[in-house]
């Protein structure tokens, strides 16, 4: 069996394993921790575009989660606009909010980019935490009634947010797969291999960087949507941190930067190793996450910067004839 | 008489005090190989910057069919018709041999399968068909260099700047590089080419300009150039005569 086809493989029993898991597993934290995945994942996903693919590291990718779980929120108890266009609504004030904030900061390269990013999320946090509007740091709350497919309200079970979840999930791989397709994924990853030659090849650095940074950031609005429609309550803290957004980053650097199911795959060990270690500490240790963070980007920065999928690249080269086994390759911008 | 394909014009290009390059003028006909040639610092790679759009000249003004182009970014030169190689290659090695050509090939074609199949042509056109599905970081410092040349082919250009393209190359594939700029020309791409390989571009240039500390001192058919005694003087040395044609 080819490398290619078992890949193939392995995703369908994936998708197949999350469509049933709800339904077999009955239990409440463990379809809860289902939900978790299927969202982190979503969100590496959305990031991977400018991040993997584009190479530029957003560290401040929370501002978009954000402005989707707030502007849908906004939305639904002003207008009673239904989540489900209040979502696409969001991502298009989170494009249009990224589009405003990249064209200055993708005059940076490299660690300045990333370090702009964080400034941007933090004043964007800022911002939140005393702008009345928006309930400053009390945060808003959505009603628990109505509910049903409209409200995007579900509180007899847990089993609709998984399939949203799952769908928008779907949804986001998708969008990702068609951008590797066209020509602006060739020239994303042109950028961000040798930025010079793109150029000189007719590639406006700008001008696809924004394309890469609207869509990533417009996508993890979205999450942002069905964050708040889940939890029924947003504030700063939960939707606006910066160590969410480094989760975001994590999450596609543990599964592998630049692919498209890296991550999935780093949400789903991600995800795993946050659980155990709560229940290991038993809720004392608020911040364990950060260590964890902390622990996993040092690990990966010395021993696997391709990350997961970089690793089984190594150890299970392609097995096709004419293609010799793949080397390692340093992924930019991986290390922090 | 319609302007030539390229015109610079006084072009001077200032990095704080230092001129890199001072007054250079000189023009590329259609279909033209220019062997632009210098000691190291004389300032041909900033000639080449700023012909790409690399550098925005301090002075001076570059026309490409007598429209004024100097200062327009590098995308936008290459859109004109305007590619380059860069002196130490600048591949993408996260991609295949055939990935790169691709990019390339998507200035004017950028619909994938499009883009696939001008790029696979290209390819053989410069001889890498069988490297094609190779990673490109796996191909050999002759290979890459000609996979850059094929990369900026594939943007159709009228106008190529081959920076050092023969450098570090054996006898044997300094022929072959030969062969494939004789091949270009061919098709009526002008090249100006960056060279310190003298048996690499006198004979296939039909003129060469010498820069010496940012000026330029000669420009004519490479045999003139040869016997020209500022040339010697300057870069060539008493014991380089032409080869014969």
């Amino acid at each position: 069996m080819s490398r290619a086809v078992l890949g193939r493989t392995i995703a369908l029993a994936a998708l197949g394993l999350a469509a049933l898991f709800p339904l077999v597993v009955t239990s409440a934290t463990w379809q809860n921790t289902a939900i978790l995945m299927l969202m982190v994942a979503q969100m590496g996903v959305a990031w991977n575009i400018l991040g993997g693919y584009a190479g530029q590291v957003s560290l401040g990718h929370a501002a978009f989660f954000g402005t989707g779980a707030y502007v849908s929120t906004l939305l639904a108890l002003r207008f009673g606009l239904t989540p489900w266009a209040g979502m696409f609504a969001g991502a298009g004030v989170a494009a249009a909010l990224s589009l405003v904030i990249g064209w200055p900061c993708f005059r940076l390269k490299g660690h300045y980019f990333a370090m702009a990013t964080i400034a941007v999320g933090e004043i964007v946090q800022a911002v939140v935490n005393g702008w009345d509007l928006l309930g400053g740091a009390v945060g808003l709350s959505l009603p628990l009634h109505p509910t049903g497919f409209w409200p995007m309200v579900f509180n007899r079970s847990k089993l609709p947010y998984h399939y949203i979840a799952l769908g928008l999930l779907l949804f986001t791989l998708l969008v990702n797969w068609l951008v590797t397709r066209s020509h602006v994924g060739y020239y994303l990853r042109a950028i961000k291999d040798e930025p010079d030659a793109a150029r000189s090849l007719g590639v406006s650095l700008t001008r696809y960087k924004l394309y890469a940074i609207a869509l990533s950031s417009g996508l993890a609005a979205m999450g942002g949507t069905l964050y708040a429609q889940k939890e029924l309550l947003i504030d700063p803290g939960s939707t606006l941190s910066t160590g969410l957004s480094i989760k975001m980053s994590l999450v596609a650097i543990m599964g592998g930067v630049g692919t498209l199911t890296g991550p999935v795959i780093g949400a789903v060990l991600l995800t795993a190793i946050e659980e155990a270690s709560r229940m290991g500490f038993g809720g004392t240790g608020r911040g364990t996450d950060m260590v964890v963070y902390g622990l996993l980007i040092v690990l990966i920065a010395v021993y696997q910067p391709s990350g997961v999928l970089g690793w089984i690249k190594q150890r299970f080269p392609a097995s096709a004839p004419a293609a010799p086994p793949a080397p390692a390759s340093p992924v930019e911008g991986a290390a922090p | 008489m319609s302007p030539p394909l390229l015109a610079v014009e006084r072009l001077t290009k200032r990095f704080g005090g230092l001129a890199a390059n001072e007054d250079v003028s000189f023009n590329v006909a259609a279909g033209e190989i220019i062997g632009l040639i210098g000691p190291n610092g004389a300032g041909k790679t900033t000639v080449f910057n700023s012909l790409a759009g690399f550098f925005p000249p301090t002075s001076g003004q570059i026309r490409l069919d007598g429209q004024p182009v100097a200062g327009l970014p590098p995308e936008r030169m290459a859109a004109l018709g305007v590619a380059r190689t860069f002196q130490i290659v600048r591949i993408f090695k996260s991609m295949t041999v055939l990935e790169n050509v691709m990019v390339g090939a998507m200035l004017h074609h950028p619909a994938v399968r499009v883009a696939t199949e001008r790029a696979l042509s290209a390819l053989d056109f410069t001889g890498l068909t069988r490297r094609a599905h190779d990673p490109a970081g796996r191909l050999t410092v002759a290979e890459q260099k000609r996979l850059e040349v094929t990369r900026a082919l594939a943007c159709e250009p009228r106008l190529l700047l081959l920076d050092e393209t023969m450098a570090g190359l054996t006898q044997t594939e300094v022929q072959e590089a030969v062969e494939l700029v004789r091949r270009i020309q061919a098709r009526g791409i002008a090249c100006v080419v960056v060279e310190h390989v003298m048996e690499g571009i006198m004979p296939i240039a039909d003129r060469m300009v010498v820069l010496e500390r940012g000026h330029v001192i000669a420009d004519g058919p490479p045999r003139a150039i040869a016997e020209d005694p500022a040339v010697i003087a300057a870069y060539l040395g008493e014991e380089y005569r032409a080869p014969g044609p």
